[in-house]
Formats: C-alpha cells, sequence, structure tokens
C-alpha cells in the first residue's frame, strides 16, 4: 500500500507542476493579490463560481499545491511509521521541508509581486519536490527491494552489474537535466521565452547575430537543450549496447527517448505558437518528466552500490549513516524475510 | 529521531495555524483595504515657487493629433473566460489604438513636459475616478497630479484585481472581488506613465500619468486636446500614446494667447 501511495504522491506533483505551468503561461501569478487567503477567503472556502479569468489558474494551483502539501506530510508520517530504512524516512522529511519551503515561496512571490530571482527558485524547489517524491517512491517500489536481494551475485539476477561509466553518466545527465531546467524557469520568469522567436533557427541563423539579457538566456535554453539531448542520447546508447538486458535499465532509457523527443517537439512549438498556454505549460511538466526518469535511470544505474550502502547495515558506511536503531531494525526486516 | 519528529511536528502545526489565523472568512472589505501612502506632493527643494497664474493672462494651448496611413483595425476582445464579462460587454474591442476615419487619434496623452521651471501646484482634493466597467477599465487613458487622490471602483459583477506596475512609485496589487467596492491611492512621484491591468481579466489594461502639475489632457475620439491656464511662456509639449510613441513640440504663448499644435504620428 505505501509504494502505491507513494506512487500517487510522485504523480500528484507532475500535476501540481502542470498546474504551476499554467499559471505563468497565462500571466495569472497575480489574479489573486493576496496569500494564503484568496481575496479574503480561506482557500478551500472560496466559491468555484468565481474561479474566472487568471483566478481559475491561481487558485487551482493552490487547491492542487495544499492538496500535494497534505499528501507529502502524509507520505511522511506513513514512512516514520512503517519504514525500516531510515534514509528513507529521512527523504521523507526531507520532501515535506521542501514543500513547506514550496508553499511559503509560491506565497512570497505573489506578495512580492512575483521578483524574477523568487519566481525562479519557485519553479526549480518544484523539480526538487518532484525529484524527491518520485524516489520515495521508487525506493518503496517491490522492483527495487526485489532488484538486490538476494544479495548473493546469482547470473540470472535482475542486478544489473556494477558499472561506473553509466553511474557517472548518468549523474552528469541528470544534474544536466536539472540545470538545463533552471534556465529555463529563468527565461520564462524574465519574459524571454519568445526573445528568439523563431525556430529552430535564431533570427535565420544558427548563432544570433545580435545579443541582449533575453536573447541570451533564450539561446543558453536552446544551447542546454541540445547539451541536453546529447548527453542523453550518449547515455541511452551505452545502456541499450551494454545493459540490453537489464529491463529496469532499458524501460527508463526508451521512456526518455521519447520524453526527450516530446520535449524538443513542445520547446519549438512553444515559439512557434506564441507561447501558447498550453504547449508552453506541457513543455514544463514534460520537462520535469524528462528529469524524474533521468533521476530514476540513475537510482537504477546506482542500485547495487546503494544497496550496499544504505540497504545493509554491515558496513562501516551503513553503521555511520544509518545508526544503531535501523540496524537493529534491519536486521529484525531481514530475519523477517529470512 | 523522536525529537526531531516532533520539531518537524511542530513545525507543520504551526504553519497550519498561521495560515488558518490568517483566514478573513467573508470580510473582503478589509482585505481590499486601500493603501495609503505618499500623500501630499513632495515639496520641490531649494526655489520652489508656489504657482500663482493670473487667470487674466493665462494662455491656452490647443491641438490635435492624427495618424497618417491605413488604422489598424480594432479587434474584438475575447471575454469567454468570465462569463459576466461574456454577458456585460459583448462585442468590446481592444481601445489600444482608438483612430477615427479621419484619422483622429483618441487616448493620447498630452502634457507640458518642460517649462514651467520651479512653480509648485498643489495637489486637488477631487478624486480621479477609475472605474471598471463592463471588464474594462473608463478611461482607458488618465492624468492625476502627485499627492491627488485616485479612487478605484469595481462596477461590475465579478473579481477584479488592480495592479499599478510603477517604475518609479510603489507597485500595487489589491483585490476587488465584491460589486461596489472602492479603494484610493495616491502617488508620491510624477511619472508618465504607469501601466494598470487587471491579472484575472487580462485584456483589462489602462494608462495614469501621474505629474506635478495640472497642464495634461487626454483626447478624445475626435484627437483634440486643449492645455488651458498655462502661464505664458515657452513649453515643451509631450503626445504620448501606448502603441505609436511619444511626439514632442516647443510652444510659445505670450499672455492670454491660444496656439495651436498638430501632431501626427505615423505606421
Amino acid at each position: 500500500m505505501l509504494p502505491f501511495f507513494a506512487a500517487l504522491v510522485a504523480a500528484s506533483t507532475a500535476v501540481l507542476i502542470f498546474a504551476g505551468g499554467l499559471v505563468t503561461s497565462t500571466g495569472s501569478g497575480l489574479s489573486v493579490p493576496d496569500w494564503p487567503n484568496t481575496y479574503g477567503w480561506f482557500m478551500w472556502t472560496f466559491p468555484l463560481s468565481k474561479m474566472v479569468g487568471g483566478i481559475f489558474y491561481e487558485h487551482l494551483h493552490r487547491l492542487v499545491a495544499s492538496t500535494v502539501g497534505f499528501l507529502i506530510v502524509v507520505l511522511a508520517i506513513w514512512l516514520r511509521r512503517a519504514e525500516p530504512r531510515r534514509w528513507v524516512r529521512r527523504l521523507g522529511y526531507l520532501a515535506l521541508a521542501a514543500v513547506i519551503t514550496q508553499g511559503i515561496l509560491g506565497g512570497i512571490t505573489v506578495l512580492w509581486y512575483l521578483p524574477d530571482a523568487i519566481s525562479i527558485a519557485h519553479a526549480s524547489l518544484a523539480q526538487i519536490v518532484f525529484c524527491l517524491t518520485t524516489t520515495i517512491a521508487l525506493v518503496t517500489s517491490r522492483g527495487w527491494k526485489q532488484g538486490y536481494e538476494p544479495r548473493i551475485p546469482d547470473p540470472g539476477s535482475r542486478i544489473p552489474p556494477r558499472d561506473t561509466t553509466l553511474e557517472r553518466i548518468a549523474i552528469i545527465t541528470t544534474v544536466a537535466i536539472y540545470v538545463q531546467i533552471v534556465i529555463g524557469a529563468t527565461m520564462r520568469h524574465t519574459g524571454a521565452g519568445l526573445a528568439i522567436p523563431d525556430f529552430p533557427l535564431s533570427f535565420g541563423h544558427v548563432i544570433p547575430t545580435h545579443w541582449d539579457p533575453k536573447i541570451a538566456i533564450h539561446f543558453a535554453h536552446r544551447a542546454g537543450a541540445a547539451a541536453v539531448t546529447l548527453l542523453i542520447a550518449a547515455t541511452s546508447g551505452h545502456v541499450l549496447y551494454h545493459h540490453r538486458g537489464s529491463r529496469e535499465l532499458v524501460r527508463p532509457v526508451i521512456l526518455w527517448l521519447v520524453l526527450v523527443a516530446l520535449q524538443v517537439a513542445l520547446g519549438g512549438l512553444t515559439v512557434l505558437s506564441q507561447k501558447h498556454f498550453i504547449v508552453n505549460s506541457l513543455h514544463v511538466v514534460n520537462g520535469a518528466l524528462v528529469l524524474v526518469t533521468s533521476l530514476v535511470l540513475t537510482l537504477r544505474a546506482h542500485r547495487t552500490r546503494l544497496g550496499d550502502v544504505l540497504e545493509t547495515s554491515h558496513s562501516p558506511a551503513a553503521q555511520t549513516f544509518m545508526g544503531r536503531d535501523t540496524d537493529v531494525r534491519d536486521t529484525t526486516v531481514r530475519e523477517a524475510r529470512a | 529521531m523522536r525529537r526531531s519528529f516532533h520539531l518537524l511536528f511542530c513545525t507543520v502545526l504551526c504553519a497550519t495555524s498561521v495560515a488558518l489565523a490568517a483566514c478573513g472568512g467573508g470580510n473582503q472589505t478589509q482585505q481590499t483595504a486601500p493603501p495609503t501612502e505618499g500623500g501630499a506632493a513632495p515639496a520641490t527643494p531649494g526655489a520652489a515657487v508656489p504657482a500663482t497664474v493670473d487667470a487674466a493672462t493665462a494662455a491656452t494651448v490647443t491641438g490635435k493629433v492624427t495618424f497618417a496611413g491605413t488604422p489598424p483595425p480594432a479587434q474584438p476582445v475575447k471575454l469567454s473566460s468570465d462569463p459576466y464579462c461574456e454577458k456585460a460587454n459583448a462585442g468590446l474591442k481592444t481601445e489600444t489604438e482608438v483612430i477615427g476615419s479621419d484619422g483622429s487619434v483618441g487616448n493620447v496623452f498630452v502634457y507640458v513636459k518642460d517649462g514651467l521651471g520651479n512653480r509648485t501646484f498643489p495637489a486637488p482634493s477631487q478624486p480621479v475616478v477609475l472605474d471598471q466597467k463592463g471588464c474594462h477599465y473608463t478611461p482607458h487613458v488618465l492624468g492625476i497630479q502627485v499627492g491627488q487622490p485616485l479612487q478605484i471602483v469595481n462596477s461590475d459583477d465579478t473579481l477584479h484585481n488592480v495592479h499599478g506596475l510603477p517604475k518609479s512609485n510603489k507597485e500595487f496589487n489589491q483585490g476587488q472581488p465584491i460589486q461596489g467596492m472602492k479603494m484610493t491611492h495616491t502617488f508620491s512621484t510624477k511619472e508618465v506613465m504607469i501601466p494598470f491591468k487587471c491579472d484575472v481579466h487580462g485584456w483589462m489594461n489602462a494608462w495614469i500619468g501621474v505629474l506635478d502639475h495640472p497642464y495634461y489632457a487626454v483626447t478624445a475620439t475626435n484627437g483634440t486636446f486643449s492645455l488651458k491656464g498655462l502661464p505664458p511662456g515657452t513649453y515643451t509639449i509631450e503626445a504620448w500614446h501606448e502603441k505609436l510613441g511619444t511626439q514632442t513640440q516647443t510652444v510659445t504663448v505670450g499672455e492670454k494667447e491660444t496656439k495651436d499644435l498638430a501632431f501626427t504620428f505615423k505606421a
């Protein structure tokens, strides 16, 4: 039940990011001037009939955000009560702290009239929250747990052999995608989304012929997209060549490739459609999906090592990281499983 | 571990309590209480001279603003995001370019940009009214003096937010969720022009010119304007349009004299 709930929380975070994208894409960020209330009403008592114009998007975002916040509170408590691994419980607390911070940032950005720095931080932290909920969903899943049990190497095991090249390139790619999303958020919140009005060229050239700060930000996002696409292609190629038999790696790679192709298309369409709000918002949420797919691949690539360090309490590192109480819990769990 | 969990739980509880404590229920009037900032116009430092314009010698500058070329047609506004607006003002068109068949341009802010020297003018106590009616601002362009109250009214049976985006003055954003609500705002610094918008209804925008003197006008739909009561002298007159840009002319007026100016914007 916990894995299902964790997956539900992760999915709801994606919905929240889409709702946030709608707010920015429709320019509705200040259509509700007060916070945490909505035009003086407590958020949940605001009449549906009054959700008109920009209020619809902004208020909907607040409702979804508070729902996700509540779900993360439940998840953190659930992990606290049912999860034997201390580091997973800590992930729950971290997700809770992140979503509370995220809510406060959202309020501040409204009350301070959308300052770029706060709005960009709000957008960037949203990705972190999504990464945390996705990680929790992954590491509580049965597949993750079964993947490294039994721990004795077995030719028929689903455990991929350790591949340090993959481990490294997966981390680099995930970080690069996150940086690319932050650049994208900067572009959105500084109004640089149409600074280069054509696509795929830039003012008819590969490199813009003239520059200003907005053009620079916009072009950085395009250059970042090219770099990230290359990294994803390289990582995918590596997985498909060296780990063809490992479904847990191949599946996210295939999803990744589909999402990246979609993302490039949505990016181009965002420009060509003059930032149509649906296309623009889909670009935002799809970017987040590219990121968490990369994260899942990275975590699975590191799973053997993570299992050694985090899932057992035999190693000195695990003793240090997990503490004695978890050691007892893990031992108990292992014994129960045995 | 247990202690850190309790700490976390208390944090969440406190945050929830703060959120609940901030709930205003139905008390929207308090929520949208008008901000009070600025107040009287700042005193001009040094050699400021209180203006005493002799009506017997005052001059007038009149004129007309026209557009050379084929005027772009006003576009219908899509109001479907708010059923009230759709019903209240079906057929609303964009007010960016109000250009008559003879090329006369309305909604142009014409004002004395320079030439009044150190004269100071007291701010009128009578408010200038900006109404939100039929889901658009009336008027679309207006002028006001520093320190003069701007009364913003919601005549619509729908929610508006009044969002002023000045650069020299202080930005503000107030909600007016109930029909008939009013708020008053004053500006502390002259600024031409300040955009106003409603973030609920993306098509709603207005422009306000804030000056430290009373010599300004907004052209009527026939493109005409009149600046009355000017002390004799030489002035720089600027005509500002939200899309066509600005034009300036210099004019010298003697006692009781009336001068006529013509501003022509091109596509």
